[in-house]
């Protein structure tokens, strides 16, 4: 069985964001770049159903980006990934979600991947569109928010993650595509003999030009800090003296404390 | 201008936040029509046209015959835009019918700004402006962030969908919400643990300070999917949605799907060492310091 797992690298989201000169994304120096979080438990999921499989089983990891995002594939590798597969793109953060898409299913056509796994949604763009995308461009199956992943019988079984907490079950054919939500499983931690033996696997690079045919059909005119509240109070200082005011506040404002 | 809303139906029943679409219309100035995957007799309280397909044929999630349905609502209205819910079936669905009208999807819109969109990037961090490059567009709404301005009312003219075959995902049931051992609703108030506590060795003392409080322990989705806290806990979208008179959110960042599990509270305190942390947004006071020893110190005076 063929396996395609697609990965994006994405700055912590801890990081303090600042506009960059074009005034359309995040400047990118002094950013601590990570594996996009939803795309650990993708990861995760396709080494997990290799491991079902057996020997049968084949996991490819492809990432889209600038030289850096060779990190996120190499980690991929270290958590049990076969190959990588590395589409180097320095101005991969002005395609839309539509050309990402185009682009994943340039490279899946034709290559009788079985099953693909994606994030829900990146944590930087969040649109959530390109796993599912990837899915219609291909003519495969997909159930979009996995919590719950199994394999069997020729075809799988997930639980979609709905709002307030209830899930619904759903059973599709292969191939098919799955976008994994946080939860759906425990992303490992590359070993050390699992990072050496990930060192000697392939990386291949494919040009983002024979696989990028689309013009975009969306584009960011404007990236800023979103407009504050106001009227929030903001308190700085010594943990004990925050602790009192923060407390002769509460009893002004609310009744919790009466 | 028109618009095509997408209305959600889950469980035989219409969902509320089916309006939320037309308050968007609204804002956007265009007229509108809707689409339901349902039934007549749970028609939207709506004076305009809706498209109706039976959900006992089409069932209520089965994304490929609902595209189509999708799909051939709008070969007869012809609209500008089309419309869903940043949701579960609106995520899953408006890339589907995106990806086969070739046409531009902006997600998660918070606002309009200028000639473009207004959604949120990086956690909630940061904003972007996007504009559909095609002439017309789907887009998703973030849930919460349009609220009609007067109760729906009227009756709609309905309009019967037909499609023929079948979808290539089999839908096989719901499965219900965890019991819950606590009802986080009825609490006044509500300390709630984020990332930003560090370890799960950390939850007592946040615990200690809900206690403190006579209020409850809430958490933020992470907490929840790394087993520091029971899902019963949990406040956001997947979890409870609640508004209590006092909710202060230990270390949490505040993504959107926490922010809108809380955000009516009455009084909200954050307390996180990012200052730019996007639950600042929300907060009517942002305490900035470390979470750990500012719970300690707090807990200490309300215990006296």
């Amino acid at each position: 069985m063929k396996l395609l797992v697609c990965i994006k690298q994405v700055p912590d989201m801890e990081s303090r964001f600042k506009v960059n000169d074009g005034g359309d994304w995040f400047a990118d120096a002094d950013l601590a770049y990570r594996m996009n979080e939803y795309d650990e438990y993708a990861v995760e999921q396709a080494v997990r159903l290799k491991e079902q499989l057996g020997d049968t089983a084949d996991v490819t990891v492809l990432c889209i980006g600038p030289d850096r995002v060779v990190e996120a594939i190499k980690k991929a590798l270290a958590m049990g990934c076969d190959r990588g597969v590395h589409v180097p793109d320095a101005a991969v953060h002005l395609k839309d979600p539509w050309q990402v898409a185009s682009a994943i299913a340039a490279f899946a056509q034709g290559k009788g991947f079985d099953l693909i796994f994606t994030g829900m949604q990146s944590q930087d763009r969040g649109s959530a569109q390109v796993g599912v995308t990837v899915a219609e461009l291909l003519g495969y199956s997909c159930a979009s928010t996995v919590v719950g992943f199994d394999y069997g019988a020729g075809a799988v079984t997930a639980r979609r993650e709905l709002e307030g907490g209830v899930k619904a079950v759903v059973r599709m054919p292969l191939p098919a595509l799955a976008t994994c939500q946080l939860g759906l499983n425990e992303p490992r931690y590359p070993t050390l003999p699992n990072i050496m033996k990930a060192k000697k696997k392939e990386i291949v690079t494919v040009p983002m030009g024979e696989l990028l045919k689309e013009e975009p059909v969306a584009t960011t005119t404007r990236f800023y800090p979103p407009a504050k509240k106001g009227g929030g109070v903001v308190l700085e200082g010594d943990v004990g003296d925050l602790a009192d005011r923060l407390l002769g506040i509460l009893k002004e404002k609310t009744t919790v404390l009466r | 201008m028109k618009a095509l809303l997408v209305c959600e139906y889950r469980d035989g029943k219409l969902l509320d936040s089916s309006y939320e679409l037309l308050a968007f219309a609204e804002r956007l100035g265009a007229d509108s029509a809707m689409v339901l995957i349902g039934d007549a007799a749970n028609a939207p309280r709506y004076g305009g046209k809706v498209y109706l397909a039976h959900v006992a044929i089409y069932g209520e999630y089965n994304p490929d015959l609902h595209k189509q349905l999708i799909l051939a609502a709008v070969a007869r209205e012809n609209p500008d835009y089309i419309i869903f819910q940043h949701s579960s079936y609106g995520w899953d669905l408006a890339p589907r019918v995106a990806a086969k009208l070739r046409l531009a999807q902006v997600s998660e819109v918070v606002g309009i700004d200028g000639d473009g969109f207004e959604v949120g990037c990086c956690n909630a961090k940061m904003r972007r402006t996007v504009r559909p490059a095609t002439a017309r567009a789907v887009i998703t709404i973030q849930t919460g962030a349009f609220t009609p301005q007067s109760e729906p009312h009227g009756s709609p003219a309905v309009e019967m969908l037909d499609v023929a075959g079948s979808g290539s995902v089999e839908f096989i049931g719901y499965e219900p919400a965890e019991e819950k051992d606590i009802d986080l609703g009825k609490a006044e108030v509500i300390v709630s643990a984020g990332r930003g506590i560090g370890k799960k060795e950390n939850v007592p003392v946040i615990a200690a300070l809900a206690r403190a409080f006579g209020g409850e322990l809430g958490a933020s989705r992470p907490v929840v999917d790394a087993g520091w806290v029971e899902h019963s806990h949990q406040v956001g979208t997947t979890g409870q949605t609640v508004s209590p008179k006092l909710y202060v959110a230990c270390g949490i960042s505040g993504a959107i799907q926490h922010l809108a599990g809380m955000k009516k509270s009455d009084f909200i305190v954050a307390i996180n060492k990012d200052k730019d942390a996007p639950i600042g947004e929300v907060a009517d006071v942002l305490v900035v310091a470390d979470v750990m020893p500012f719970a300690q110190a707090l807990t200490a005076r309300l215990q006296k």
